[in-house]
């Protein structure tokens, strides 16, 4: 499905953030990414979309290194690659609809896009997707007068109304209250299990980590040190992840 | 603990600050006496503007046909010059906003802006009176350039200051580039737009009445023949009609931004209650 080969990124020569990252993402699952501020989580994840531009490796996706692929063929890759931010990333001064619609940008002609010329289709599913995330009632709504929590559930419906192969999420729950966190993990989660589209997430949080994934990559200083189910991410790898023990109690 | 005398003055003499104010001084005194600005020179002034306030008065409004033909041809051209000029600014301001664009495309279009920036109006005005004729056209020219000079720059630094991680979630969608402007960028500096744009109109609309001083169209022509002709009271029918055109066009700039800034409804600018849209514009701050 995805496959990522000897992945380096450096943002300043000879200070690399990613070290030859090799990660293999199966079709189905969640995939948690865990580690400490700073270790190139969110680099990785930002690679694999080139919203960051990698320094070396490659990055197989539907038979194709994204890596090398050009600008025209590379947002024809991203149409399939829906992604989740930790602040949201709506355009505030727009509506729900056009929030949700906007994942459909790489299909419609910008002349059409700036008319508001969507299909009716894409209209019908942002409707519906609209009540599964339960914003019914919500599509004229500035994304700015929504709360928090509400402002993720439109991020993660603009994120499917792509109909992706691969969701990407960048920490998804730490701006958000703990309540919050999970009901939007349950929903982030229940949707790609129901359309079986594979996630990876980038989290701070463990507990949610262990409780929602399938698969733990933790990584420190650049590199993957663990990859495995939940259950074998016990207290001594948690410390090689993370450094120290004193906060493990 | 140091003792009172070991600590340092609180408000320590700058001497070289001292030394500019004097300076300063000094250079008004100095140019006083190069122009001959005596009390003498002020006491005879102030004599002959009494005389001219006096031939002033009462406006003489019987050429009115005369009057109403040149204030149609300078609001032809104010609103003409801002139309031309603010749909020149969208695409200018776009490309020379660094954020958005690559330095070879943004290089020249700042420079353009900077060459429309560095003349006053009517020295524009005089240039294009020179290469296209005198008339309308030449200060429609004029304050077109003059426009893209205002509008473009603070649109193009307006476009600076937005979100970025807006444009990043759209650019994502894998949108094309057009789309990523018009969905991911527009929304964001698009109230701003509209304030930049009326502010131009209302700017234009005072420079459309002075650029026929220099034989570029509209009211100022006909104003400037009254002066010669010494005809003063025909000179303050002209200056109150002027007033009363900007006032106007105050009245509709504030109304247009109203519209699109605050969401207020046509109804709502005849309401004598200014309240109710400035409840809406607590919520949409205008620069967030």
């Amino acid at each position: 499905m995805l496959s990522i080969k000897r992945l380096s990124k450096a943002y300043v020569a000879g200070k690399p953030v990613l070290i030859d990252i090799d990660l293999e993402i199966a079709a189905r699952g969640i995939t948690a990414i865990i580690g400490a501020s700073g270790t190139g989580k969110s680099t990785l994840i930002r690679c694999i979309n080139r919203l960051v531009e990698p320094t070396s490796g490659a990055i197989e996706f539907e038979g194709r290194d994204l890596v090398k692929l050009s600008r025209a063929s590379l947002r024809q890759a991203r149409r399939h690659i829906g992604m989740v931010f930790q602040e949201y990333n709506l355009v505030e001064r727009l509506t729900v609809m056009e929030n949700l619609l906007s994942g459909r940008l790489g299909y419609v002609s910008a002349w059409r896009a700036w008319r508001r010329k969507f299909p009716p289709a894409d209209i019908a599913r942002a409707f519906e997707l609209l009540d599964v995330v339960g914003l019914a009632g919500f599509a004229n709504q500035r994304a700015d007068s929504l709360s928090g929590g509400q402002r993720q559930r439109v991020g993660i419906a603009r994120a499917v109304m792509q109909q992706p192969s691969l969701l990407l999420a960048d920490e998804p729950t730490s701006s958000l209250d703990p309540k919050t966190s999970v009901e939007v993990m349950q929903l982030l989660t229940g949707i790609a299990r129901e359309r079986g589209i594979p996630v990876i997430i980038n989290m701070h949080d463990v507990e949610l980590a262990r409780r929602f994934s399938d698969r733990i990559v933790g990584m420190a200083g650049g590199k993957v040190v663990f990859d495995g189910p939940p259950g074998e991410l016990t207290d001594g790898m948690l410390k090689s992840i993370y450094g120290g023990e004193d906060w493990l109690h | 603990m140091s003792t009172a005398a070991a600590r340092p003055d609180p408000f320590p003499v700058d001497g070289w600050k001292r030394a500019g104010w004097v300076l300063l001084a000094a250079y008004v005194v100095y140019a006083a006496a190069q122009m001959d600005v005596s009390w003498d020179r002020v006491v005879s002034g102030l004599h002959n503007a009494r005389h001219f306030f006096e031939r002033l008065f009462p406006p003489n409004f019987s050429r009115w046909d005369l009057l109403i033909k040149g204030l149609a041809e300078s609001l032809q051209i104010a609103v003409l010059a801002s139309a031309l000029g603010i749909a020149l600014s969208l695409p200018i301001g776009l490309a020379a906003s660094r954020n958005l664009v690559p330095a070879w495309m943004s290089w020249p279009a700042r420079l353009l802006i900077v060459a429309a920036r560095s003349f006053h109006p009517v020295i524009v005005a005089i240039l294009f009176v020179k290469a296209v004729g005198f008339g309308a056209l030449a200060g429609i020219l004029a304050l077109a350039l003059a426009s893209i000079g205002f509008t473009a720059k603070l649109f193009a630094e307006a476009i600076e200051e937005i979100s970025l991680k807006q444009v990043e979630a759209v650019r994502a969608t894998g949108a094309p580039f057009g789309s990523v402007i018009g969905i991911g960028v527009l929304p964001q500096v698009f109230a701003r737009f509209i304030g930049f744009a009326t502010y131009q109109l209302d700017s234009n609309l005072r420079n459309s009445t002075m650029v026929g001083i220099v034989g570029a169209g509209g009211i100022g022509g006909t104003l400037f023949a009254a002066f010669q002709r010494f005809d003063y009271d025909f000179v303050c029918a002209i200056l109150i009609s002027i007033i009363a055109l900007i006032m106007l066009g105050e009245l509709l700039a504030t109304g247009v931004r109203a519209i699109f800034i605050d969401g207020a409804s046509i109804a709502d600018l005849f309401r004598r209650s200014p309240g109710a849209p400035a409840g809406r514009h607590a919520r949409l701050p205008e620069d967030d």
